[in-house]
């Protein structure tokens, strides 16, 4: 994706640079409301007491999302150019790091690939050290401290705190 | 009042009375930390409260809450930046303060300013919502059809710069509605079973303010330190206070009823007061240089707007800001329905609630006051950390509704959506109202075309519906007019809004998201 310009173009400017990735955002939502509409072509008429068709909002839903990819793409073509949003921890004026984002999807996925297996009290530590790690944790050992202390405490917080005993996975009989 | 006593008995008993505490606790402890908003610690305490009993459990609840509302405001007095928009205001004038030694003061106008918004705001809740519900009952599935159709379009078309954003937002969270196999055919499942019910909204909110955030906030992290201001024991003097409760009460009066129309939100009414006590102030020169009034005034502001927010959603189940919606999954998530009806139903419920409000508010002022060192601490928390345990901490609340790694891949995917969402400037609010209302929609309509065996004519039968319509009608010529004229004149201001030093284009989100 292309580097974030948030200050917003000054109105006299006669050039203003189109933000290529936000294309992909408008076929996006242009590929979402195309399956609604033939998602919906799928589906039969409704019961004698359904006035309304279950297709009906569906077709609304898909058309106008159709449209509104259609009409984001033609923003954006006109130099139509994001606000991105701003918060405490944001710095807007260092472009996007999209290998940090990476890593923290990736160390998601492997929780979410192992967690029927190893159970939470395990992919949770996981999950804890990862992210720390790829979000720049000065010290490894003491970021896997933490994520073990949470994910176990969190794993009898809900068992005894909450009375919910969680799937313990590969500990079950030892947690 | 009878009502109201009785909720206070519910409320004061010492395990409830517990609960608030834990619950004011807690919820200021997360909304201190930087980069989580009401929203986002309303959405991530969810798992908390379940399992306890429902009364308790909105008592928890009600302390998480206000305890969020009043952790946001300490983070932008303390760190000049901001995380909602309707604390915009605040963090100019408290922050401001702040740096010239003033810190203690801004947090305590703050505090009282909250206290005395956030009494007030509940008094008159618990004045309107009863009779507005008594109003709504009677009214039928057309005018609930049409109210809900104004809720959309005002969500959508009033608040944020860009329309076209705000209607990608809305027409999203519709399709996410449309998921499952409620009308007993299978519509956007993708042949998958576990999504036959449809797609759990607590996942999706979750998603969309926690890991969206997180993702965001990864991809941008500041790498240079935050100045944060040291602070000893919030007080102020007899000059403060007398500066001070003007604007508490003007404040108050501004935030409440933007609070309780279903596009008001709390950043209106933080700059009208804002611009209100500049203009009424006797040290003018003060302002932009840290003036106790344009602390003291938007946050009572943004607390009274925050009880406002409560008479829609109890009286009629309509959410209008982000924080509002979350609460309202909250209490489905105890089998409670929000509406006209809650109140015959469930009366110890709900004049719990209302009376724990009152509590919380009270449990705020008495524990922040001196605690404010201590959560002034928790910004200090190395940023690694504090998003690393955010991702966990969404992790689990969304593993915790079935335990299925199913719904943590949902969790990715819509929290990838939620980055793109930040990345691309669409707000928040109208994808989460989206799928909460679009499901509603579809059944108020089939309801009212059921009752008229499918005269279409029903839908404009009842006065209110009529003059819901008209609303909408107008508001979509005005917002067109508006477009045409901008484009006319050729600036590229948002809206012509007031222009406020340092106001920022905070994501076409304008409601205390984040």
């Amino acid at each position: 994706m292309t580097d974030l310009d948030t200050r917003p173009t000054e109105a006299g400017t006669p050039r203003r640079a189109v933000d290529v990735a936000q294309y992909g955002l408008a076929a996006f939502v242009g590929l979402v409301g195309a399956y609604v509409l033939y998602d919906a072509s799928g589906l039969e008429d409704g019961f004698a007491d359904q006035p309304v068709q279950p297709y009906a909002l569906p077709y609304v839903v898909g058309a106008v999302l159709v449209a509104l990819g259609i009409a984001l793409a033609v923003a954006t073509a006109r130099g139509d150019r994001p606000e991105a949003e701003e918060g405490e921890d944001v710095d807007l004026t260092e472009p996007a790091d999209w290998k940090t984002v990476g890593g923290l999807a990736g160390v998601m996925v492997v929780n979410i690939a192992l967690i029927d297996w190893l159970g939470w009290a395990i992919t949770g530590a996981l999950l804890f050290t990862g992210c720390a790690y790829f979000l720049g944790a000065r010290s490894i050992l003491r970021a896997a401290a933490i994520g073990v202390v949470l994910s176990i405490g969190t794993f009898y917080g809900f068992y005894s705190g909450l009375g919910i005993p969680m799937p313990a996975g590969i500990l079950d009989g030892i947690l | 009042m009878e009502l109201l006593l009785e909720g206070f008995q519910t409320a004061l008993t010492p395990t409830n009375l517990l609960f608030a505490v834990l619950g004011v606790m807690l919820g200021t402890a997360v909304g201190v930390l930087p980069g989580i908003g009401p929203a986002m610690t309303v959405a991530l305490l969810l798992p908390v409260t379940y399992n306890v009993s429902p009364s308790s459990a909105i008592i928890l609840f009600a302390g998480i809450y206000y305890g969020g509302m009043y952790g946001g405001s300490t983070t932008s007095i303390l760190l000049n930046t901001p995380g909602e928009s309707s604390s915009v205001i605040t963090a100019i004038e408290g922050n401001k303060m702040a740096k010239a030694g003033r810190a203690s003061q801004a947090l305590a106008t703050a505090a009282i300013g909250s206290f005395v918004a956030g009494t007030i705001g509940t008094i008159l809740l618990v004045l309107l919502a009863p009779s507005v519900a008594e109003v709504v009952v009677k009214l039928g599935a057309p005018s609930y059809f049409a109210i809900m159709l104004v809720a959309l379009a005002a969500v959508t078309l009033v608040l944020g710069a860009s329309k076209l954003r705000g209607m990608i937002a809305l027409f999203l969270g519709l399709t996410v509605g449309l998921v499952g196999t409620q009308t007993g055919q299978a519509r956007m499942t993708f042949d998958q079973p576990l999504l036959a019910d449809g797609i759990d909204i607590v996942v999706v909110a979750v998603a969309i303010f926690a890991i969206g955030e997180a993702l965001w906030v990864a991809a941008h992290l500041r790498r240079r330190p935050l100045d944060i201001i040291p602070v000893g024991q919030p007080w102020m003097s007899r000059s403060d206070l007398r500066r001070s409760w003007g604007p508490w009460l003007r404040g108050t009066a501004y935030g409440f009823p933007f609070g309780a129309l279903p596009a008001g939100g709390a950043e209106v009414p933080t700059f009208l007061s804002y611009a209100t006590e500049r203009k009424l102030t006797k040290h003018p020169e003060e302002f932009g240089h840290g003036a106790i009034e344009g602390v003291a005034g938007p946050e009572a502001a943004n607390n009274a707007s925050a009880a406002g927010t409560l008479v829609p959603l109890l009286a009629i189940g309509l959410p209008t800001t982000a924080t509002a919606a979350v609460i309202l999954l909250a209490m489905q998530s105890y089998g409670i329905q929000p509406g006209p009806q809650l109140f015959d139903n469930e009366p110890e419920l709900v004049w719990g609630l209302l009376a724990s409000l009152f509590i919380a508010n009270t449990l705020l002022l008495v524990i922040n006051l001196p605690m404010a060192p201590l959560w002034a601490k928790l910004l200090q928390i190395p940023r690694p950390y504090l998003y690393a345990g955010i991702l966990f901490f969404a992790s689990l609340g969304a593993y915790s509704v079935n335990f299925q790694a199913f719904d943590l891949a949902l969790l990715l995917g819509f929290g990838v959506l939620g980055l793109a969402m930040r990345r691309f400037g669409i707000p928040v609010l109208p994808l989460i109202i989206g799928v909460i209302l679009g499901p509603r929609l579809e059944e108020q309509l089939t309801q009212a075309l059921a009752l008229s065996q499918g005269e279409v004519s029903t839908l404009w039968s009842e006065p209110v519906a009529v003059l819901c319509y008209l609303l909408v009608a107008v508001g979509l010529v005005g917002s067109i007019l508006a477009g045409v004229r901008r484009r006319r004149g050729g600036d590229g201001d948002d809206d012509g809004g007031p222009h406020y030093p340092n106001r920022p284009h905070a994501g076409a989100e304008a409601m205390e998201v984040g």
